[in-house]
């Protein structure tokens, strides 16, 4: 994030304001939404791109066959209205979060976990339990008492930035953004509270980055999977359950019916395999079938 | 081991896989003695539950004897009888531990997939419900593997049948829970029971069990009305007369106190939910699933309670909110806490106030389990609920 972005925001949208500058004093007061909106601002060369297609689609559309020339007017001038417009249909279909002021992409989600605050807070300020928190993570490495580098398993490779803790409050919540020059800008902050009713601790994750590729480029993440709001759900989940079970439930390696199924389609026979190879149990125990 | 597996829709069938073994420290491996199909299983076999894989093995309602445990399972050992409710709970999460058992936080690997479709945060695992609820292998096998044993495994130690205690895996206390949610007061209510499929046999016995002062029950099918009958159950057949009317008459104009939906998304009480995948199965069922449900508020008794065991999978509408907004009703539904029953109604039927044995009406093996998915699913031959012996050799007649 350039520095002259990181002016405080305070009382203007509280989220982010405490999330890069986080005195101890903003979390007294009631934790207030991340301020943003649903869809994402297209950057002015993504409107142009659009708007180009969506002219060229409304010109194809001035001849030919009646049917052809209603779909291609139709589409051009959809199109030609994105881009006037500004938002991308599709990240709004998806729900993406934007910031309305810095065109982040806004990632938040929260889980209760029967766990005193304290415990939890304490694994996560181990920096080095990150990547064991959030999949994402290749690595985490603490280069001193406020600065890390951070490693993201990329689809080509992987990305590095350095990081700085900002915000740090025992038993509350821990704030950190990327260093000026990071590939990805990005930054978060993880708080702590206590559940009414003796439930444990609440824990709400929040981030935020710059999507690379702008809004086209976090609908694409999120149809294929990779978004960052996905692995969230899926990280916090598993650290409660770590926490509250100390294992993960699972089905991997129970038996089905599907190596017989797989086994009858490559060899293209009706005939039912016999999949298991080991003796069955009724035999090992020497009971009669 | 032998196991029915799910081969796609309208397609199950008998194939031998590998036995389960242990995946986790506190997990259990029981032989099954007794099995059973719910009704919630021929959603599965229709295809109307999305996420089902092919070679996954069904049944949810089972019980038999434990055979190896994992090193964490401090309360069952080899040789125990047990018997185990369809829904997988962890014991530990808020839910479990206020006795909401399926609503478990924690026992479904799969939740994102629930919760794509129903938001929030999803509910417990199932045994062999499709993988939106885990793709945890069913029990309608030789063997079954039992995650969270010592939550799940429930010890048989009275010498009752496995007819006698299998249908406390679900459908009992199925019925009971949604008995139970209508708060019935005794020697007072009046209780109407729409569907007298199992689900609703139980729920209509247990609302005799909880006191009501009468119990009406809504069917078409005559072997399952004459059912009802026999426990001193009033019966209406829909087909002969109008329900409305006939509702009306025997509660002197004010309608029953308290009515219990046990249909829900296909005519067959219960069940685990999953959305409706498809407009075709919308064009095909919303008419008695409407029907049901709309009859229920339309029925119920002013400050009455609408209980829903019956399985809602997608989006309703055409509901008649207005008529449930002016009389007040109370909707209670939701999959059963299994759990929280197996103990106060297992010490009902060791002392005799019920012997759930009644509703069987179909015997057979394992082997035979496809055909007999077909006759329940048709209600053929009176059939209103089977039990399987995995390991009995094949008769040649179900």
């Amino acid at each position: 994030m350039p520095a002259d972005q990181q002016e405080p925001q305070a009382g203007k949208i509280g989220g982010r304001g405490s999330a890069v500058h986080g005195s101890a004093a903003s979390f007294e007061d009631p934790l207030e939404p991340q301020a943003s909106t649903t869809g994402a601002s297209m950057s002015l060369l993504e409107r142009g791109v659009v708007a180009v297609a969506g002219a060229t689609l409304a010109t194809l559309g001035l001849r030919g066959h009646p049917f052809a020339r209603i779909a291609l007017m139709g589409a051009g001038i959809g199109l030609t209205i994105v881009a006037v417009q500004g938002k991308n249909p599709l990240a709004t279909a998806l729900k993406i979060q934007q910031d309305p002021e810095t065109g982040e992409t806004l990632v938040s989600d929260a889980v209760t976990i029967a766990k005193p605050a304290d415990a939890l807070y304490a694994i996560w300020r181990k920096l080095e339990n990150l990547p064991q928190l959030m999949t994402h993570l290749q690595e985490v490495r603490v280069l001193d008492e406020r600065r890390s580098h951070w490693t993201v398993k990329a689809p080509v490779g992987e990305v590095g930035w350095d990081a700085e803790i900002t915000a740090d409050e025992p038993g509350q919540r821990i704030a950190w953004q990327s260093l000026p020059g990071a590939s990805v800008e990005n930054s978060g902050e993880v708080i702590f509270r206590a559940a009414p009713g003796k439930r444990g601790t609440e824990v709400i994750v929040r981030l935020r980055y710059k999507a690379p590729g702008g809004t086209a480029g976090a609908v694409v993440a999120r149809i294929a999977g990779q978004e960052p709001s996905q692995q969230l759900r899926d990280d916090l989940m598993r650290f409660k359950r770590e926490q509250e079970l100390g294992f993960a439930p699972t089905t991997e390696g129970q038996t089905s019916g599907r190596a017989a199924h797989e086994a009858k389609k490559s060899a293209g026979k009706g005939e039912q395999m016999q999949a298991d190879k080991q003796a069955p149990r009724a035999q090992k125990q020497g009971e009669a079938q | 081991m032998k196991a029915l597996i799910w081969q796609g829709t309208n397609k199950v069938g008998i194939e031998t896989v590998p036995d389960p073994t242990l995946l986790l420290p506190s997990d259990a491996i029981v032989k099954i003695t007794s099995t059973a199909i719910c009704g919630s299983d021929l959603h599965l076999l229709d295809g109307y539950i999305p996420s089902m894989e092919k070679g996954d093995i069904m049944g949810h309602e089972f019980m038999g004897e434990v055979v190896e445990v994992g090193r964490d399972v401090k309360r069952l050992k080899v040789g125990d009888r047990v018997i185990v409710p369809f829904n997988i709970a962890c014991g530990l999460c808020d839910h479990c531990t206020r006795g909401n058992y399926s609503a478990c936080d924690n026992t479904n690997p799969n939740h994102r997939m629930a919760e794509a479709l129903y938001g929030a945060v999803s509910g417990g695992g199932l045994f062999g419900y499709s993988h939106m609820y885990g793709g945890y292998a069913g029990g309608q096998a030789q063997y079954v593997r039992v995650p969270f044993a010592d939550v799940g495994g429930f010890k048989i130690e009275s010498n009752l049948r496995d007819d006698q205690v299998l249908f406390l895996t679900d459908i009992f206390p199925t019925g009971y829970q949604a008995a139970e949610n209508c708060q019935i007061v005794k020697g007072r209510d009046v209780v109407a029971v729409f569907g007298a499929g199992p689900v609703g046999q139980f729920a209509a016995r247990s609302a005799q069990m909880l006191g009501a002062a009468k119990v009406i029950i809504v069917d078409r099918v005559p072997e399952r009305l004459k059912m009802a009958e026999a426990a001193g159950i009033e019966t209406i057949n829909y087909e002969q007369t109008d329900v409305l009317i006939a509702l009306r008459e025997a509660t002197g104009g004010r309608g029953p106190d308290h009515v219990i939906d046990a249909v829900g998304m296909e005519a067959h009480g219960h069940g685990p939910g999953a959305l409706v995948d498809t407009a075709k199965q919308k064009m095909r069922l919303s008419f008695d699933r409407i029907t049901a449900l709309r009859w229920a508020i339309l029925s119920c008794a002013k400050g009455g309670t609408v209980s829903m065991p019956g399985v809602y999978g997608g989006l309703i509408d055409k509901l008649p909110m207005g008529a449930a907004f002016a009389k007040g009703l109370v909707f209670r539904m939701g999959q059963t806490h299994t759990h929280r029953y197996v103990r106060p109604l297992l010490a009902h039927i060791e002392k005799g106030d019920i012997d759930p044995s009644f509703v069987i009406t179909h015997r057979a093996t394992l082997d035979e389990a496809p055909e007999l998915y077909k006759t329940f699913r048709d209600k053929h031959d009176g059939c209103i609920k089977v039990v399987l012996d995995p390991w009995g050799q094949p008769t040649g007649k179900a």
